[in-house]
C-alpha cells in the first residue's frame, strides 16, 4: 500500500545525508533528479558524482532505507549518467553549510578550453581565518571530491570541494 | 569481434588495467596525500570501466556483465594499451606514465561526447570532467620531479626514455577503429596524436625533459597481444573469481 506523495518523498530524501558529507543531504548535493509516485512505489532518478565514488552504493541504501521507513511501497532507483552531475547543482544554503564546517565549497568550472591545464592552483581564502596565504596540499584529499588545502597563517589543514 | 564491442574494450580494459597498477600503490605511497590521491584515481579509472564494460556487455548481447568481462577474460583477449600494463617502476614512472595515457584519455573522452551512441556519450561526458583532475595530479608530478634535483631529473628522463615507444601503438590505425568512425560510433585514435602531442609536449617541456627519437618498435596490446607483465598483473586481479567463482561480498 503506497502512502506518500510526491512532495513526501522529496521531504524524506531531503533528510538522507550523503555519508561522506553528512552536513549536506543528497537533495542539496543535487544527485537526486527526479522522483516518481506509483502504485508500487516510489522510483528516484540518481546521477552520480565521481565514478570512482565509493559513496554511491551507501547513498542507494540509504534513500532505499529511508523511504521504506517513512511507508513507501516499494522503492526502484534509477541511475542517470546523462547530463553528468556537476557542482553547480550544490544548494547555495548546503554549499555556506560547508563553509561553515571547514570546506570550501567549490567555486566556478573553468573553462577547459582556455585553462588547457593548471599546474600552479589558484589560492583558497582559509574558512577559519580568512588568510589567503594558502597551499595546497594534495589533488585528491579524504574523498575523490575534495582537495587538501592548508593555511600557511593559521597552520591548519582544511578541504576544498572541487568544481566539477 | 564486433568492431563496436571491441572498441568499448580497448578504452573499458585500458582504464580498467591502468586503474589495476595505481591501486597496487595503496599503502606504499611516498606519502600519504599521494596514497589517497593515487587510490582516488584508481578508483575513478575503475569505476568508468565498469561503466564501459557493463555497456560493452550489453552491445555484445551474450549475457556478460562487467565482472564477467573484468575476471574470466584471458589475457589474449584484454584489449588494453600495452602501457598501462607495463610495472610501476618507481613513483615518478608512475607518473609519467599515468601523464601520457589520462591526456590521452581526455583528448579520447572529449572526442566521444559525440558520439552516436547515446550510451557511449554518456559515459564519456562523465569521464571527461574526472580525466581533467587526474592529468592535473600527474601532470604537476612530471613538472616537479622532471625539473627537480640531478637525480629526479635523470630518472624521470630514463622512464621517458623506456616509455615513449610504447605510445605509438594508441595511435595505429586499424579496421576498427575505421568501422566505428564510419559509424560515428568513435574516433579513429590517430586522430587525436596531433591533441595529445602538444598537450604532452607543453608539460614535458616546462619538465625540462627531451622527447626521445621516434622508433619503430610498435607494441599491439590493443590487438589482443600483450607484454609478458599482462599475465602477471591478471593472475593477480582476477586471482578471487577464478578460485571461488561467483563470489560476492
Amino acid at each position: 500500500m503506497q502512502t506518500l506523495s510526491e512532495a513526501d518523498a522529496w521531504r524524506v530524501l531531503d533528510g538522507v545525508p550523503d555519508p561522506e558529507i553528512p552536513m549536506i543531504s543528497v537533495c542539496e548535493l543535487g544527485i537526486v533528479r527526479e522522483v516518481r509516485v506509483g502504485t508500487d512505489g516510489v522510483a528516484v532518478v540518481v546521477t552520480p558524482t565521481y565514478s570512482g565514488c565509493p559513496a554511491t552504493e551507501m547513498i542507494a541504501e540509504s534513500i532505499r532505507a529511508a523511504l521504506k521507513s517513512a511507508g513507501a511501497g516499494g522503492v526502484s532507483i534509477e541511475t542517470r549518467l546523462a547530463p553528468p552531475w556537476t557542482t553547480d547543482w550544490i544548494d547555495p544554503a548546503a554549499a555556506r553549510r560547508l563553509l561553515a564546517c571547514g570546506i570550501v565549497p567549490p567555486g566556478p568550472r573553468e573553462d577547459a578550453a582556455a585553462h588547457p591545464i593548471r599546474i600552479t592552483p589558484r589560492a583558497l581564502t582559509c574558512p577559519r581565518c580568512g588568510s589567503t596565504h594558502t597551499v595546497r596540499l594534495a589533488q585528491f584529499g579524504s574523498t575523490a571530491c575534495k582537495a587538501l588545502w592548508r593555511c600557511e597563517d593559521c597552520r591548519e589543514p582544511f578541504e576544498y570541494f572541487k568544481p566539477l | 569481434m564486433n568492431a563496436h564491442f571491441e572498441y568499448l574494450l580497448r578504452i573499458g580494459d585500458s582504464t580498467l588495467i591502468l586503474g589495476q597498477r595505481l591501486a597496487e600503490w595503496c599503502g606504499h605511497g611516498p606519502a600519504l596525500e599521494e596514497d589517497i590521491a593515487l587510490a582516488n584515481i584508481a578508483l575513478d579509472l575503475v569505476g568508468q570501466s565498469r561503466l564501459i564494460l557493463t555497456h560493452a556487455g550489453a552491445v555484445e548481447g551474450q549475457g556478460r556483465d562487467e565482472d564477467q568481462l573484468a575476471f574470466l577474460r584471458a589475457e589474449h583477449q584484454f584489449r588494453n594499451a600495452t602501457l598501462v600494463e607495463l610495472p610501476n617502476g618507481d613513483f615518478g614512472h608512475t607518473m609519467l606514465k599515468s601523464f601520457l595515457f589520462c591526456t590521452f584519455l581526455r583528448e579520447l573522452w572529449a572526442a566521444l561526447e559525440r558520439s552516436t551512441d547515446a550510451g557511449l556519450a554518456a559515459i564519456a561526458a562523465k569521464s571527461s570532467k574526472e580525466a581533467r583532475y587526474h592529468v592535473e595530479h600527474a601532470g604537476d608530478w612530471v613538472i616537479r620531479l622532471g625539473d627537480g634535483t640531478a637525480e629526479s631529473h635523470g630518472r624521470m628522463q630514463r622512464s621517458l626514455d623506456d616509455l615513449w615507444s610504447y605510445t605509438t601503438e594508441l595511435f595505429a590505425a586499424n579496421p576498427t577503429d575505421e568501422a566505428v568512425r564510419h559509424s560515428g560510433i568513435g574516433v579513429g585514435w590517430s586522430s587525436l596524436q596531433p591533441g595529445w602531442e602538444v598537450a604532452v609536449g607543453r608539460v614535458l617541456n616546462e619538465a625540462t625533459l627531451v622527447v626521445p627519437a621516434p622508433s619503430a618498435f610498435l607494441s599491439r596490446g590493443k590487438f589482443g597481444v600483450h607484454s609478458e607483465h599482462m599475465g602477471h598483473l591478471l593472475a593477480e586481479m582476477q586471482y578471487l573469481q577464478r578460485a571461488y567463482p561467483g563470489a560476492t561480498w
